[in-house]
């Protein structure tokens, strides 16, 4: 009885910090639509600023709180400042460019931080006053996390107090609703929201700093917060303070209890119940319908050309490509063998982005699940490689059967955060279980049969198998399915009242692409002979949505384009720098800001103002 | 001659390639109330949105009390003393009514009547009956009441009025016309755009007709009433 009343409080103490760093989150999401993907990064530097503040001045309790409070309040600085340098040239995106250009950020601030505090984990000194414990029906209990139970309450009326008894508060609620009447008004908006960024991002830092005397300092801490924190906020309502209070109370108490009874899978825990909660509640627990405005669409609606020549193109490059082995070495064909496996990656995610407008944020879910799949028949059944390859797309076509059921019941950020919820749930499967993936230690040994062992002969398999596979997605991207989901895309509406099933077809995409993806997947993990948790994480994800980015959405050569350039500048540029994550960063920045519309998309909007300055 | 409060020559506007208003010219003189007339379409709402800044693109001469408003972004035009009352009245409706007279509020200026919430509430007496009342509840007529009280917690010197009288009930409409009257009385001025002949006969001074984003008539208003050619041109139905 007791044991479970200390595992409640400790349940308290997690949903505390959680709501800290959720309330930032949906206060920035209410006020300027963007959901900031960079907000987990605030929460880690908030940490480590506390960190070094605390190192110094914290012993005594005055100097400890005024280093939480200066670290806040540094990240609600750095907040504002990305809000003038960034987030204001992306108010009016859609919203993958400001998921991805956020998430630029997020990779800027991880190397920025290695460079200015190192790779180690960091221990901190324990708060002064507050270092002992008391006992709670004889069981003892941390008295710095009771400090911190009582914070969340706190906070909450803080804000609300904020926000409903303040002039500042009534401006910003008057401009989340109607920001240019509020400027015909005499408000400035611009400075308005920089406000909001440095109020949500001193709240992330607030909770990076409280938790130096509990947890190590590491650079992991901001992907595991922010993804946290979305889940908070969309079980809560996007825009809703309470209802993120109450979502971090329940998902505080599922991870305190869900540990004693699922060890290995609290993660899981978490993002199933956060699916479960938007299929029930679509708005999520105290979410409004009109919380969500309609989203922009994720692509400039251009229609595809089937292009006169197209195939014969086509037919030229291929002829190409497999000539390839004739003159070119080992390690060129390693190097292509991996780029065409990446544009199948990136035509995968592009048919549910190009033509259903779906824009999914867990895409290398499928990728990675088809990796695994593969390994796993490998190494538990002993199966040979075209088995192996054969369950890649299976498998990973009925995950993304299951997880397709629920994600296509919702639209725009809601879409994008539940693919996100599933790759995650994959992910910190096969990070977690450790008996049959091997974790973090992956799977190794993962070879092709001996026909298909020389580098010629796989990089030809390679290139039969997805370049008949990228034939078959351009055939439906051209056939009546292709059709009926751009009509879903262009105007869900009016292609439900002409009786096209719209849910029906974009979770047919979602499992072709998944299947597609899956099959990536399998060559990937022959290509590199093993297979790792990092194949199915974020950034996984992000590197198939650049490749599309970059390519440009509006085209289905895009992607194939953006694969090349991606893979080639990851593999040979970055990797000349221990700071490719800084270089990636500033790329994704660049092209959110600068090329929105891809190469492919340049290249042609080039072409068309030379056809036309000639004319 | 004294220059004029506003004045307006030679504005274009566009929504995205649209050409919307071409060339239209108009002053607004201190403590006159000038009506801007034209039919369904004819861009009178384009014509204020333009000077408020709320266009994606226009182009004009556009002097207000001796400032160049032609640069100036909606915020900085709405300080200078210009208040705008959209025709779709946009009032908060997450906010009471006391919240959304608090987002109008500016400090007092010189020249220009200053306005507290008890004053307003003197002018509008229904809105005071529910000061704490969300917007979301409240007829059309006290939104509309409601919109021109916020914009006036500004203590403008013009005014920008948007159809005040569309769609209201007749004793409403005449309410409005009292306040409008009130208003040119504390040394307001105001261009307002109208369809309704016999509201802009009872509050303006002159008159100012435009048809499809480009001016056909400039007089008084006694003028356009006596001029039957150019009512049946340009504001019959
Ligand atoms: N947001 C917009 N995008 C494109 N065109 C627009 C937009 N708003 C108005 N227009 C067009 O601009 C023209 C002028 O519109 P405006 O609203 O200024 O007319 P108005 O005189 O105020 O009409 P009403 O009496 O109906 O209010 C119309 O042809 C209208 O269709
Ligand atoms: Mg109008």
């Amino acid at each position: 009885m007791s044991f479970l009343l200390v595992q409640a409080l400790s349940g308290l103490a997690t949903a505390a910090t959680l709501f800290l760093v959720s309330s930032g989150l949906t206060i920035v999401f209410g006020v300027t639509r963007i959901v900031n993907f960079a907000h987990g990064s605030f929460y880690m530097v908030g940490a480590y600023a506390g960190w070094s503040l605390i190192e110094r001045f914290g012993g005594t309790p005055a100097g400890f709180w005024g280093s939480v409070t200066a670290a806040a309040l540094a990240m609600g600085v750095l907040g504002a400042a990305m809000e003038i340098g960034l987030l204001r040239r992306l108010y009016r995106s859609p919203e993958l460019f400001q998921l991805l250009g956020t998430f630029g950020v997020v990779l800027v601030v991880q190397d920025l931080t290695a460079w200015a505090w190192g790779p180690e984990d960091l221990l901190g000194r324990r708060a002064p006053g507050l270092k002992g414990s008391i006992d709670i029906l004889d069981q003892p209990f941390p008295l710095y996390d009771l400090v911190l139970i009582g914070l969340g309450p706190l906070v909450l009326g803080l804000l609300w107090l904020l926000f409903n008894r303040t002039r500042w508060g009534t401006l910003v609620r008057a401009a989340t609703q109607d920001r240019e009447m509020a400027s015909a008004l005499g408000v400035d908006p611009a400075r308005l929201f920089t406000g909001v960024l440095f109020l949500g991002c001193a709240l992330a830092g607030l909770g990076g700093a409280l938790q130096v005397p509990r947890e190590a300092v590491t650079l992991q801490m901001d992907m595991a917060i922010v993804v946290e924190a979305f889940v908070v906020v969309v079980v809560g309502g996007m825009g809703s303070l309470a209802g993120a209070f109450l979502a971090s109370l329940l998902i505080g108490q599922l991870q305190a209890f869900g540990i004693l009874v699922f060890p290995q899978i609290t993660l899981v825990l978490v993002f199933l119940f956060m699916a479960v909660v938007l299929v029930l509640r679509p708005h999520g627990l105290l979410g409004r319908a009109e919380e969500v405005p309609p989203t922009a669409p994720a692509t400039v609606t251009v229609p595809l050309s089937t292009g006169g020549h197209t195939g014969s193109w086509a037919l030229a490059l291929l002829a190409l490509l497999a000539a390839v082995p004739l003159v070119a070495g080992d390690y060129a064909l390693i190097l292509l063998t991996e780029v065409v496996i990446l544009a199948l990656f990136a035509a995968s995610l592009h048919l549910l982005i190009g033509l259903g407008g779906l824009v999914s944020f867990g895409h290398a879910a499928w990728f990675g699940l088809g990796a695994y799949g593969s390994a796993l028949l490998v190494k538990h059944m002993g199966a040979p490689m075209p088995l192996a390859l054969a369950g890649a797309p299976v498998l990973a076509g009925l995950g993304a059967l299951v997880a397709g059921w629920f994600c296509v019941r919702r639209s725009g950020l809601y879409f994008a955060m539940l693919t996100l919820a599933f790759a995650q749930i994959a992910w910190s499967i096969a990070f977690q279980w450790y008996a049959v993936t091997g974790g973090d230690n992956g799977i190794l040994g993962v070879w092709p049969s001996s026909w298909a062992a020389g580098k010629a002969a796989y990089y030809w398999l390679t290139l039969a198998l997805c370049g008949g596979t990228l034939w078959l997605l351009r055939r439906a991207a051209f056939a009546p399915f292709g059709y009926a989901l751009r009509a879903g895309r262009d105007s869900g509406l009016r292609a439900e009242s002409v009786g096209i099933d719209v849910r029906r077809f974009q979770w047919m995409a979602f499992v072709l692409a998944g299947s597609a993806a899956g099959l990536a997947g399998g060559l990937y993990a022959f290509a590199k002979g093993s297979v790792f948790p990092t194949l199915l994480a974020v950034p996984q994800s992000v590197d198939a949505l650049v490749m599309v980015l970059m390519g440009g959405i509006q085209t289905v050569a895009g992607p194939l384009a953006g694969a090349v350039v991606f893979h080639l500048l990851k593999s040979e540029v970055m990797s000349l720098t221990d700071w490719w994550r800084l270089v990636l960063g500033l790329i994704i920045v660049a092209l959110v800001l600068v090329f929105p519309r891809g190469i492919v998309g340049f290249l042609s909007g080039l072409r068309s103002s030379f056809v036309r300055r000639r004319a | 001659m004294s220059e004029p409060l506003l004045t307006i020559d030679g504005l274009q506007a566009w929504y995205g390639r649209a050409h919307i208003l071409d060339g239209i010219a108009l002053t607004v003189g201190r403590g006159e109330v000038v009506a801007l007339m034209g039919r369904n379409g004819a861009g009178k709402t384009t014509t204020l949105k333009a000077i408020m800044g709320l266009v994606e693109r226009r182009a004009a001469t556009l002097r207000f009390d001796g400032r160049d408003l032609s640069a100036l972004p909606a915020h900085r035009i709405a300080r200078l003393g210009v208040g705008y009352v959209p025709e779709d009245r946009r009032i908060f409706a997450d906010l009471t009514v006391e919240e959304n007279l608090e987002v109008g509020r500016q400090p007092p200026r010189p020249g220009a009547p200053a306005w507290t919430p008890e004053k307003l509430f003197a002018l509008f007496p229904n809105l005071a009956e529910m000061r704490g009342r969300r917007g979301t509840r409240m007829s059309g007529g006290e939104q509309q009441m409601l919109t021109l009280a916020r914009t006036l917690m500004g203590n403008p010197s013009l005014l920008l009025l948007d159809e005040p009288s569309e769609g209201l009930a007749p004793l409403i409409v005449r309410q409005m016309a009292e306040a409008v009257r009130r208003l040119k009385a504390e040394g307001l001025s105001v261009l307002l755009s109208e369809q309704s002949l016999s509201f802009a006969s009872a509050v303006a001074d002159r008159a100012c007709v435009i048809e499809t984003g480009r001016p056909r008539w400039t007089g008084t208003m006694t003028g356009l009433m006596a001029d039957d050619g150019v009512r049946a041109a340009y504001l019959a139905v």
